[in-house]
Order: structure tokens, then C-alpha cells, then sequence
């Protein structure tokens, strides 16, 4: 007797009394096959179960995108109409075409408050992070978490008395006030998610630039820059988000010129006859922005939100 | 005067030609302003955060001690700890602090299990993944506001919103003419800011728990495996204790994020049919009432509830901190 065949016997002897026992619990014949088309079967329904819930929760924003494209009259119509014919007219209106606020300085208002203070909280965080990281200070650690702490405390329990300051000095209503407060608000976050970027860094590779005789900026700028830059881009894009979705302060600091976005859309809480395609383009178009930078920055997106916490 | 630091001497040494200069011996002074040269990058990052976040509170400290309301600016005293006394027995400010614990828990304990079975579905390879992830996250991309006006006007409308459109269409398929329309704000208003909050707060929390299920031990999972375990052994046994500081992170800043809403309460309901929280009553107390002592003193009461819950969230941020220094 060969070993091949020896093996071939063993093998269908355990063959045979597996099937004997899977005939005797019951089962139909031929396992193997059952068992991984079952796996697969229930692997298609958890996939089919993650589509549905994705759909679900996107749902609304579609029905957002769609109603932003119908008329008013198709818009606000129940049961709902969904194949009513498209327009713009719900942008036109937005943009002022029907004699309503032009929404573009609350726009550019917005644009220059989450711009500015970005790239200021990147100018004060990234030596911040390097004094927290690559050469770090004594007790570094409890620095961190004074950072970390800050955004702890509740910012309506602040808001009285940057109110009374920004009366007393003429800043109400003006942006930069508001370009100062989202730097101040943001800069703990950039701060814990660019010293976690930074100390992906490894220190040899910076000794060994400086032993090759390289200064600072151009360690900065060849060895930091290229394994830092995707972590600074995307705390860049959370600030950005941060900044644009603001709308406490802005509520109670500004006016009429340095109004912003979130509170321009304010003026559509309360209902005006026909106006649902309008607030809808409206809605849209004033996240557009942040779903851009979301998306862009979305694998990073956790760490960002959990403060570096979670990578 | 102790001896130079070691490991300044051989690198200074095998410095070549064109290195800076090898620093002057260390003298007290000299390490003093080395040390200074090492902090000087925090400085600017540090002073400007006190100056412009941690001043407001002493003065809103201060502010809290004294009788003021703006609207008769000639009245204000020093008051001694008499707001304080005023704000725990206002009955509306009592009920805006239940509001807010109510809120706080329901949002963060729903998106919570909601955001756990998603991760769960997401921890999968299965077509089309990359999508449906973009979708998931994509509430929680709206400008706070306008999600809130989207729930408002085209979800929650009585006449004509998308929740009594749809049980229109569905009554009318099975042939009930009158079918229920109700008026989702005024007659569950709380609950209607809830929905919209565990909407948008959903997908973080999946977002961070999804970041805890990646980093589970995989040969530990392979070894329970081979050992015979079961799918929900598995879970109960390896991923749900692994995920459990992830659970109580999500936990925490989502409450530190959901005990601040302001825009949701705002936009639905503007604080009425007592759906008013702690910032939407701090904000009325001085925004409209001008009762600038009395908010103040709210505000410290806010901040020492934030201290509390606070402490419990920096240690568990510290503990995943370590565990992400030690593995390094």
C-alpha cells in the first residue's frame, strides 16, 4: 500500500463518518459547500444591510438636494412629488434675484473668518506641536493636556464677557473679532492633532539631517514637511469646518456687516409662505464647503474630531 | 558646577566643517536660556489660548458677584453669592438642566448603539464600502443650522414635510383615506430635536468606534477562532471589552459637544414647548433679559457640571494616550 493511497482511505473514512454524522443531525448531504454559500449568503445581507443604512442616512440630504431643484409649488406638495419637473429658480432665489438679502457677504464674511483664523491657528500650532513633540519641553505631557482642557469648558459660560469686551472697544460686529475667537477656539485641536503628526517623525532621521549640516527651515521643510503635510492638510480642513459651522458667537457678536453664513440661514427658521425650494438651495450651498473639506479630509476626520485621541 | 551633558561632546565632535560653532560651556545662565530657547515655540500658542479663553471666565466669575442688569445700568451692586441663590431656585433654569441632562443622555446613548452596529456592518469588505461610509458621514458634514432647518422645514412640516408625506403615500396604497398628519415639533418637541441630533451625531460616533474595531489584535481573534469560539463569543468576549475605552470615549465628547448645543434648540424650536437647555437659557438670560449677574452665575454653574464630567474624559483621552505611546 502506497502513502497516497493510505492517505486517500484516511481521508474518506473521515469523510464518510463526518457525512454520517451530519445525516444523523439532520443536515443535508454534501457540507462544505452548504456551509460557505451560507457564509456568503449572510455576507451579502450584512452588505446589503450596510447599503440600506447608508441610503437611510443619506435620504434626507437627498430629498434636500432634490426639493432645491424644484418650483415652490412642487416643492411643498403632500403626498410628495418626486418626478416634478426641475429648476433653478430655488438658486436664483438664494443668490437675491427675488429682491431678498444678498447672501454673499455673509458668504465672504464666513470665508474670511474660517480662512484667516486657520492659517493663524496653523502659524501659532505648529511650533506649539514641536515643542510638544520633537524637541519637547519639560512636563510636555501636561502642556498637552492644558490645551485639551480648554475645549472642555462650556463657550456660553465665556460669552458675556467677550460681549461687554467687544462693546467697550467698538469690535462688535466687526470680523476679525470673530477671526480671533475661532483661532483661540480651534487652536487646542490643531495643536493635539499636529504634535501626533509630528511625532510620527522619527528623531533619527532629523539627527541625522542636522548632522549632515541642515538649519531648521530645511529640516522643516525635507523631512518634516513630507510625512507631517497630509496630517497639517487635514487639520487644516477641520479647523476650516470648525470655523465655517460657528454660530453662537456669531449670533450674539455681529450685525448686519460682519454677519456669517449659519447666521444668515437663521433668518429662514421661521416660515415664509412658499419657500421650502429656497431654504433647501440655501442649506446646500452653505455646506457645500464643509462637505467638501469633510470629504477631503475624511480619512483623518476621527482623529480631528476625537482630538488625536484616536488614530 | 556639574559636568556638561555627554551627549553634547561626541556629536559637537563629529560635527563636520561649517556645523555652527560648539555651544559655549553650559553655565547656569546658559542652560536657563537653552531651556527658554525650548519653550519659546510654545509660548505664543499658550498665551494667546489664556488671554483669549481662560480671562472671560475669571471675569465671568467676577461679573457673577454682582447685581446687573444692563438695561438699568445705574442698579449694579456687589451682590455676594445672592445669584447663585436666585439661579438654583429659578424653576426654569432647574428645568433647562434636567433638558440638558435628558438631551445629552438620549442623543449620546442612541448614537451610541446606532453608531455600533454601523461600525460593526462597515468592519466588513463588501462592495461598494467606500460609498456607503461617504454617505454615512455626510449628515454630519451639514452646517449645524442647516441640518436643523432641514429637519425642521422638509422633514418635521405638518402640511408638507417628507415624515407626513410618506404616511400620506403609504395610507393611500393601502387604502386609508384620513391617514394621522401629526405636527412632529409642537407635539414631541424634545424628541424631534433628539432625532435631528442623533441624525448628525450618528456618524461620529460609528467614525470612532469603526477606528476601535480596526485596531482589535487580529491574531488574538484568529487564535479564539481556531479555539472554537463563536461570532457573539468573540464580540462579547474580545472586541466589546477592546472597544470599551473607544465606547467611553464616543460617550464623552460627544457629551461635552451635545451639553453645548446651541444651534439645534435654537433653529427647531427657539427654546419653547421646554426644549430650552443650559446654553439656550444662559444665552435668553443675558441676550434678551439682560440679566447680565444672573447669566454669569449660570455660566460658572455650567462650567463646574463641565469640570466634572471633564476630569472623566481627560483620563480616558490619557489612558488611550498612553497606550498609544507605550505601543509606539
Amino acid at each position: 500500500m502506497t502513502t497516497a493511497e493510505t492517505t486517500t482511505k484516511s481521508t474518506s473514512t473521515f469523510a464518510s463518518k463526518s457525512r454520517a454524522a451530519r445525516a444523523r443531525a439532520g443536515l443535508r448531504k454534501d457540507p462544505e459547500p452548504t456551509v460557505v454559500r451560507r457564509a456568503r449568503r449572510r455576507g451579502a445581507a450584512l452588505g446589503l444591510l450596510a447599503w440600506l443604512a447608508g441610503i437611510l442616512f443619506f435620504l434626507p440630504v437627498a430629498w434636500m438636494a432634490l426639493t432645491s431643484f424644484h418650483s415652490e409649488a412642487d416643492a411643498a406638495t403632500n403626498p410628495p412629488s418626486l418626478g416634478a419637473p426641475l429648476t433653478l429658480d430655488g438658486y436664483r432665489e438664494f443668490f437675491g434675484a427675488g429682491g431678498g438679502a444678498s447672501p454673499w457677504p455673509p458668504l465672504i464674511n464666513s470665508m474670511t473668518a474660517s480662512v484667516v483664523s486657520t492659517v493663524l491657528v496653523l502659524l501659532l500650532a505648529l511650533p506649539a506641536a514641536y515643542a510638544l513633540s520633537i524637541k519637547p519641553v519639560h512636563k510636555w505631557r501636561d502642556v498637552l493636556f492644558f490645551f485639551l482642557s480648554t475645549k472642555m469648558l462650556p463657550v456660553v459660560a465665556g460669552l458675556l464677557p467677550v460681549y461687554l469686551f467687544a462693546k467697550n472697544t467698538g469690535m462688535l460686529d466687526n470680523i476679525w473679532l470673530l477671526v480671533i475667537l475661532y483661532t483661540a477656539m480651534n487652536l487646542p485641536i490643531a495643536v493635539w492633532m499636529m504634535q501626533s503628526f509630528l511625532a510620527e517623525v522619527p528623531v533619527s532621521l532629523i539627527e541625522a539631517a542636522q548632522i549632515d549640516g541642515a538649519r531648521l527651515p530645511t529640516i522643516l521643510a525635507r523631512v518634516i514637511a513630507p510625512i507631517a503635510g497630509p496630517g497639517m492638510a487635514a487639520t487644516a480642513l477641520i479647523c476650516f469646518i470648525f470655523s465655517w459651522n460657528e454660530m453662537l458667537f456669531a449670533r450674539v457678536l455681529t450685525g448686519v456687516t460682519a454677519q456669517t453664513a449659519p447666521v444668515f440661514l437663521t433668518s429662514f427658521i421661521t416660515s415664509q409662505g412658499l419657500f421650502l425650494a429656497k431654504v433647501c438651495a440655501a442649506s446646500l450651498m452653505i455646506s457645500l464647503p464643509v462637505l467638501a473639506a469633510g470629504y477631503a479630509a475624511q480619512d483623518k476626520l476621527v482623529q480631528g474630531l476625537s482630538l488625536g485621541a484616536v488614530k | 558646577m556639574t559636568t556638561p551633558p555627554k551627549t553634547l561632546a561626541p556629536r559637537t565632535g563629529a560635527a563636520p566643517p561649517g556645523q555652527p560653532r560648539s555651544p559655549a560651556p553650559p553655565t547656569a545662565s546658559s542652560r536657563r536660556l537653552k531651556a527658554w530657547a525650548t519653550r519659546a515655540p510654545l509660548l505664543p500658542a499658550l498665551i494667546f489660548l489664556i488671554v483669549v479663553t481662560q480671562l472671560p471666565f475669571v471675569a465671568t466669575l467676577f461679573i457673577s458677584l454682582f447685581e446687573w442688569n444692563s438695561l438699568y445700568p445705574d442698579a449694579r451692586e456687589f451682590a455676594g453669592i445672592s445669584n447663585y441663590g436666585t439661579v438654583l431656585s429659578d424653576a426654569a433654569l432647574r428645568e433647562s438642566v434636567l433638558t440638558t441632562a435628558v438631551l445629552t443622555a438620549a442623543v449620546v446613548l442612541v448614537s451610541l448603539v446606532l453608531g455600533l452596529v454601523l461600525a460593526l456592518l462597515l468592519d466588513r469588505t463588501f462592495k461598494g464600502r467606500g460609498l456607503v461610509r461617504t454617505m454615512l458621514i455626510t449628515p454630519f458634514l451639514l452646517v449645524p443650522v442647516a441640518a436643523a432647518l432641514l429637519w425642521k422645514h422638509v422633514l418635521f412640516n405638518a402640511e408638507y414635510g417628507l415624515f407626513n408625506g410618506l404616511i400620506n403615500r403609504g395610507a393611500g396604497l393601502v387604502g386609508i383615506d384620513d391617514p394621522v398628519q401629526p405636527d412632529w415639533i409642537s407635539e414631541m418637541p424634545l424628541l424631534a430635536i433628539e432625532a435631528s441630533l442623533i441624525w448628525q451625531w450618528t456618524p461620529f460616533m460609528m467614525l470612532i468606534l469603526l477606528a476601535g474595531l480596526q485596531s482589535r489584535p487580529l491574531d488574538m481573534i484568529e487564535a479564539a477562532r481556531l479555539d472554537g469560539a463563536d461570532s457573539w463569543q468573540i464580540f462579547r468576549y474580545l472586541t466589546l471589552p477592546h472597544l470599551r475605552r473607544y465606547l467611553e470615549l464616543g460617550a464623552l465628547l460627544g457629551s461635552i459637544y451635545i451639553v453645548q448645543n446651541f444651534d439645534a434648540v435654537f433653529t427647531l424650536t427657539s427654546g419653547g414647548l421646554g426644549t430650552a437647555n443650559l446654553p439656550y437659557t444662559i444665552y435668553e438670560t443675558f441676550y434678551r433679559a439682560h440679566e447680565y449677574g444672573m447669566a454669569s452665575a449660570a455660566g460658572v454653574l455650567v462650567v463646574i457640571g463641565s469640570i466634572l464630567i471633564a476630569t472623566f474624559a481627560l483620563r480616558v483621552v490619557s489612558s488611550l494616550f498612553s497606550g498609544e505611546v507605550s505601543r509606539a
